[in-house]
């Protein structure tokens, strides 16, 4: 029978079946980052376990790491410790690598894992992290997971899962001039809400997603748990083949070979069928920018922020209402009438070399406009800024007006010092517009890095396209 | 963890979809290295009148009084009457810990997010699904009657109403076993040891490139 690329992955990885479906899944890579790990090492510790195998384990610090003044170390007294606990966590337990604070290779979990090969197709990948299915543009199970998860791998290598809901999204077509794979990630979650994907693996086919680059389809997967989706993933072809040649953790040699021909069985079957499949035609997706504070409160550049008196209703209704009142505007307001105060081109979802390079080409030879207080740039690794570096975009965005920062995680969530204050609104390129997520009272409108930088130039959104 | 077994609670209401869990608990509390202590900052920004950082005293904030669970009526609530998509957003597990340390062991609501559902069992926080026109009436019950208390009978699988009324919930076998018995699901995995190594010989031998 054509099984999908699901059903094979989660085939190849039961070591064990309950009754009830709940199956044992062995887990290939373990990713670590400081948030959700300390609490897991010390359950460990405390029952007397060891880890199972410690060479599965890559890790991080990223959430709590101030993006500027390396030199004085991590400041804030409460993450600095959060960061010191997993460095002795790891010196102790041991990993197959450590990207500590300051090393050369240090950056997001989500963006190292793939940049150093660590993320292969085939795998299970999981992280104490929901950004997680970011993984799966690799052909991976990429599995974000709690910290009694962490410590469940950390001690068995194995997590305790029951088989999702298979969804085929698929988008056929050219992509329009300025429309990336943020705005298709968005224009799915508009389709099929921020609930639509509960309890399902979500594959991303389709003549658009195979012409996507790598750190495209990454930025699609990253938002698919936005989807309601326990993860995402992507078929592996010939670009995933060529994105991994050459990486640190990626095979060598007669493994190499070896690796890819099975790499390339990695992906549905024809006629395989699926629980749900949606279609989307890339012609129809425009520029998206989100107007409340879900994923799914998001219309067209060219489009107005909705009124609740047209929603029929009643809970959505309020649900709305409460978003504009947090988010300070009026229904029907223009989306290119919203001015700005911030600006964030960075995380998980857009802050790989090809996001920078596509704001770069934006700002280029342009100025921000005079209303921005902070327009920032955070690479989502060190890898990444030194390469940026070396192609001189740095240079473009400082000319710009933009700050030029450290990588990691920095005002996607404001755990570190960037940050919005209250009232302030921010055109970002992160994947989360939740009440408070960039500081208490902020507001986030969530946006490609074109997007993004568009903003910045004009002080309020504007298409991007006008400018390309 | 705590057995679950039958639980008779004080119910409170949050009548909104998707609420995440940056509000359930705001990521400045993630800073912490310890399991517990989260309760205070539950909906913390929801529920104080200032920003809350931690290492404040909670005792001395301002409390909101618009928000639902500061009213007296709903003090030592132990079950959370929800709506859909619950939990939503990240996978931090102290989302749960807040819930139990303030003194939620059950929430009932439409849906919820999957990673958020999988750290409730982990914590013998118990999720319940029911279907929207049963929570709408829970919610009316309860606002209506001061002191509203349900019972949740794990073992039969049903809530059960103060009217008499039972609403049956589905949950799964291992994790109602896992619950019932307040058993840690390491140690039950750990009995599998053998077939795990088993599993990962065989890998190492066909794809020795995951084990480099
Ligand atoms: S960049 Fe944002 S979404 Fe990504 S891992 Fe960091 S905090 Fe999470």
């Amino acid at each position: 029978m054509p099984q999908t690329l699901y059903e094979k992955l989660w085939q190849s990885h039961v070591v064990h079946e309950e009754a009830d479906g709940t199956a044992l899944i062995y887990i290939d890579r373990h990713l670590v980052h400081e948030v959700t790990s300390p609490q897991a090492f010390e359950g460990l510790k405390l029952a007397g376990r060891k880890p199972w195998r410690v060479s599965s384990i890559v890790a991080t610090a990223d959430h709590n790491t101030p993006t500027n003044f390396w030199e004085r170390g991590i400041e804030d007294p409460i993450s600095r410790l959060q960061v010191e606990t997993l460095d002795a966590n790891i010196k102790e337990v041991g990993a197959l690598a450590y990207f500590a604070f300051r090393d050369p290779r240090q950056g997001i979990v989500h963006v190292i894992g793939p940049e150093s090969g660590a993320t292969l197709p085939g795998m299970t990948v999981v992280c104490g992290d929901s950004h997680t299915s970011t993984h799966g543009a690799f052909g991976c199970l990429a599995i974000g997971i709690g910290t009694s998860e962490v410590e469940h791998v950390l001690a068995t290598q194995c997590l305790l899962q029951k088989r999702s809901k298979t969804m085929l999204v698929r988008v056929e077509g050219p992509l329009g001039k300025g429309v990336t794979a943020k705005d298709i990630a968005l224009a799915v979650i508009a389709r099929i809400g921020t609930a639509g994907g509960t309890g399902s693996a979500i594959e991303f086919g389709g003549s658009t997603i195979r012409a996507l680059s790598m750190e495209g389809r990454m930025t699609l997967c990253n938002m698919a748990i936005e989807a309601g989706a326990r993860m995402g993933f992507v078929a592996v072809d010939d670009i995933t083949i060529n994105y991994l040649k050459g990486r640190p953790f990626a095979p060598k040699a007669e493994l190499w070979d070896a690796a890819m021909a099975s790499w390339r069985t990695l992906k549905s079957d024809e006629g395989a069928s699926f629980d749900r499949v949606v279609e989307l035609r890339a012609a129809d997706i425009q520029p998206q920018v989100t107007w409340g504070t879900s994923p799914e409160m998001v219309v067209a550049i060219g489009g107005r922020v909705p009124d609740p008196a047209a929603e029929k209703d009643a809970s959505r209704r309020e649900g709305m209402e409460r978003a504009l009142k947090y988010m300070g505007l009026a229904a029907n307001t223009p989306i290119k009438d919203i001015a700005v105060d911030k600006i964030f081109i960075g995380s998980c979802t857009n802050s790989r070399i090809e996001d920078l390079r596509a704001a770069a080409k934006v700002v280029k030879g342009r100025k921000v406009a005079g209303n921005i207080k902070l327009a920032l740039v955070v690479p989502g690794s060190g890898l990444i800024k030194r390469q940026a570096e070396s192609e001189g975009l740095d240079k473009i965005f400082v000319a710009a007006g933009f700050e030029w920062r450290e990588p990691g995680c920095s005002m996607c969530l404001a755990m570190n010092a960037d940050r919005l204050e209250a009232g302030e609104r921010c055109a970002s390129t992160s994947n989360r517009n939740f009440e408070g997520r960039q500081g208490a009272g902020g507001r986030t409108h969530l946006v490609s890095p074109e997007m993004a930088a568009a903003a910045a130039l004009a002080g309020h959104f504007s298409d991007v396209r006008d400018l390309l | 963890m705590d057995k679950f077994v039958r639980l008779q609670g004080l119910v409170a209401p949050l009548d909104r979809a998707n609420v995440d869990t940056d509000a359930i608990i705001p990521k400045q509390f993630l800073k912490s290295i310890k399991r517990s202590g989260f309760g205070p900052n539950l909906f913390d920004a929801w529920r104080y009148l200032d920003v809350g950082e931690p290492g404040m005293d909670n005792s001395k904030r301002s409390l909101n009084p618009d928000f639902v669970l500061n009213q007296p009526r709903y003090q030592g609530a132990q079950i959370l009457l929800a709506r859909k998509n619950f939990g939503c957003g990240s996978s931090r597990e102290h989302a749960p810990w807040a819930l139990l340390d303030f003194g939620f062991r059950a929430v009932l609501a439409e849906s919820y997010a999957d990673i958020f559902f999988n750290n409730c069992f982990k914590n013998g926080v118990l999720p319940i699904v029911l279907p929207a026109a049963e929570l709408d009436e829970l919610f009316a019950q309860v606002a209506a009657t001061p002191g509203y208390k349900l019972t949740i009978d794990l073992e039969r699988q049903l809530v059960l109403r103060p009217d008499g009324k039972a609403l049956p919930f589905a949950v799964d076998g291992f994790r109602k076993e896992c619950l019932v018995n307040g058993w840690d699901d390491i140690g039950l995995t750990l009995r599998h040891a053998e077939k795990i190594r088993a599993y990962e010989d065989k890998r190492r031998a066909e794809q020795p490139w995951l084990f480099a």
